[in-house]
C-alpha cells in the first residue's frame, strides 16, 4: 500500500472514530440513564434507517441531503433536552429538588444492562428518540467522509472497512466505559449527560445556522468544559443565595 | 381508524412532553436563542460568545424559576421523570 493509502486509512479511522465516540456518547447516556432496550433499540433503528436510506439512494443522496438543516433541527433538539436536564441537576445539586433513590435506579441500570433478572419491560420514547436522533446524524457524518475521502482515492470498499473497523474499536471501548457509568450516581451521570446534550446540541446547531466555531470539532470539549463550570457555579450559587427555605418531600420521580 | 387517532394522539402527546414538560419556558426560549444564532452568522465573535451566554442564561434563569415552586412544601415537581 502506498502513503496516501495509508493515509486515508488513518484518516478514514480517526475521523469515524470521533464521530462514532459522539454518537456512542449518546447512546450509552440514554442507555444507562432512561434504559438500554430503548437506547439500542433507537441506535438500531437509526442504523437500519441509514442502511435503507444510503442502499436506496445511495452517494446522491449523501451527497445532496441539506445537513445543515438537519444538524439545526437535531440540534435544537438535542439543546432543550440538555438544558432541561441541567436544570434539574442544578435544582438537585442545591437541594431545591429532592433526588432520586439511588439504589432503585442503580437496580434498574444494573437490569437494564443484564445484570438484573429481567430487562425493563416499559418503552422509553425519551431514550429511543436520542439514541436515534444521535446515531442517524452521526452516521449520516460516517456515510459522508467515507464517500467523500474513498471516493476522491477511488477507495471506497478500503475506507468503509476503516470505518467499519473504528466501529468494533469504539464499540468495544464504549462497553468498558458504560459499566464504569453504571457505577456513578444516578444524579450526577444525569448532569454529565446534560452538559453533553447541551454542548453537542449547541455546536450541531450553530453548525447548522451557518456559525464556524473556534477549533471546529475542538470547541466541543471546551463547551462541555464550559458548562460543567456554570453547571457548578449555578449549584454553589443557588446553594448560597437563594438557600431551600422548606424541607422537601423525597422520592419523587 | 381509532388505532391511527390514538397513535396520533400518543405521538402527539410524546412530543408536546417531550418540548413542554420539563418547563414550558425552556422550548420557546431554545427558539428564540436559535433565531438569534441565524440572525449572528456572518457575525462569528458574536456569535460565538452570545448565543453559549444566552444558552447559560436560561439554564440559570429556569433553574432560579425552578427554585420558587420546589422550595415551597407540596408544591415540589413530583411529576419530573428525566
Amino acid at each position: 500500500m502506498s502513503a496516501s493509502t495509508y493515509t486515508l486509512l488513518a484518516a478514514v479511522f480517526a475521523a469515524s472514530a470521533v464521530e462514532m465516540v459522539e454518537a456512542l456518547t449518546i447512546v450509552v447516556a440514554a442507555g444507562v440513564t432512561r434504559g438500554w432496550r430503548s437506547a439500542i433499540e433507537g441506535a438500531a433503528a437509526a442504523v437500519a434507517v441509514l442502511v435503507v436510506i444510503v442502499g436506496a439512494v445511495g452517494v446522491p443522496i449523501v451527497r445532496y441531503v441539506p445537513l445543515s438543516a438537519l444538524r439545526v433541527v437535531v440540534g435544537t433538539l438535542l439543546l432543550v433536552m440538555g438544558e432541561g436536564w441541567l436544570r434539574k441537576a442544578v435544582l438537585r445539586g442545591s437541594g431545591h429538588k429532592a433526588a432520586h433513590d439511588e439504589d432503585v435506579i442503580f437496580a434498574e441500570t444494573v437490569s437494564g444492562l443484564g445484570g438484573g433478572a429481567t430487562a425493563p419491560a416499559r418503552r422509553d420514547g425519551v431514550a429511543f428518540a436520542v439514541a436515534f436522533k444521535g446515531v442517524f446524524l452521526e452516521g449520516i457524518e460516517v456515510a459522508i467522509i467515507v464517500i467523500s475521502l474513498g471516493g476522491s482515492q477511488h477507495r471506497l470498499g478500503l475506507a468503509a472497512a476503516a470505518a467499519g473497523a473504528a466501529l468494533v474499536v469504539v464499540t468495544i471501548v464504549g462497553l468498558l466505559v458504560a459499566r464504569q457509568l453504571s457505577e456513578v450516581p444516578e444524579n450526577v451521570i444525569k448532569g454529565g449527560v446534560g452538559i453533553m446534550l447541551t454542548s453537542l446540541g449547541l455546536f450541531w446547531m450553530g453548525e447548522g445556522v451557518g456559525i464556524r466555531w473556534p477549533g471546529g470539532d475542538l470547541a466541543i470539549p471546551v463547551l462541555v468544559g464550559v458548562f460543567l463550570l456554570v453547571t457548578l457555579g449555578a449549584v454553589a450559587f443557588m446553594k448560597t443565595v437563594v438557600p431551600v427555605t422548606a424541607s422537601l418531600s423525597t422520592g419523587e420521580g | 381508524m381509532a388505532a391511527i387517532a390514538r397513535w396520533l394522539r400518543a405521538f402527539g402527546h410524546f412530543w408536546f412532553d417531550f418540548l413542554f414538560g420539563d418547563s414550558p419556558v425552556l422550548f420557546p426560549a431554545t427558539l428564540v436563542v436559535v433565531a438569534v444564532a441565524f440572525g449572528l452568522r456572518h457575525h462569528r465573535l458574536a456569535a460565538v460568545i452570545s448565543v453559549p451566554l444566552l444558552v447559560i442564561a436560561l439554564i440559570v434563569g429556569t433553574a432560579y424559576l425552578g427554585r420558587t415552586k420546589s422550595a415551597q412544601p407540596g408544591t415540589g415537581e413530583a411529576d419530573e421523570t428525566s
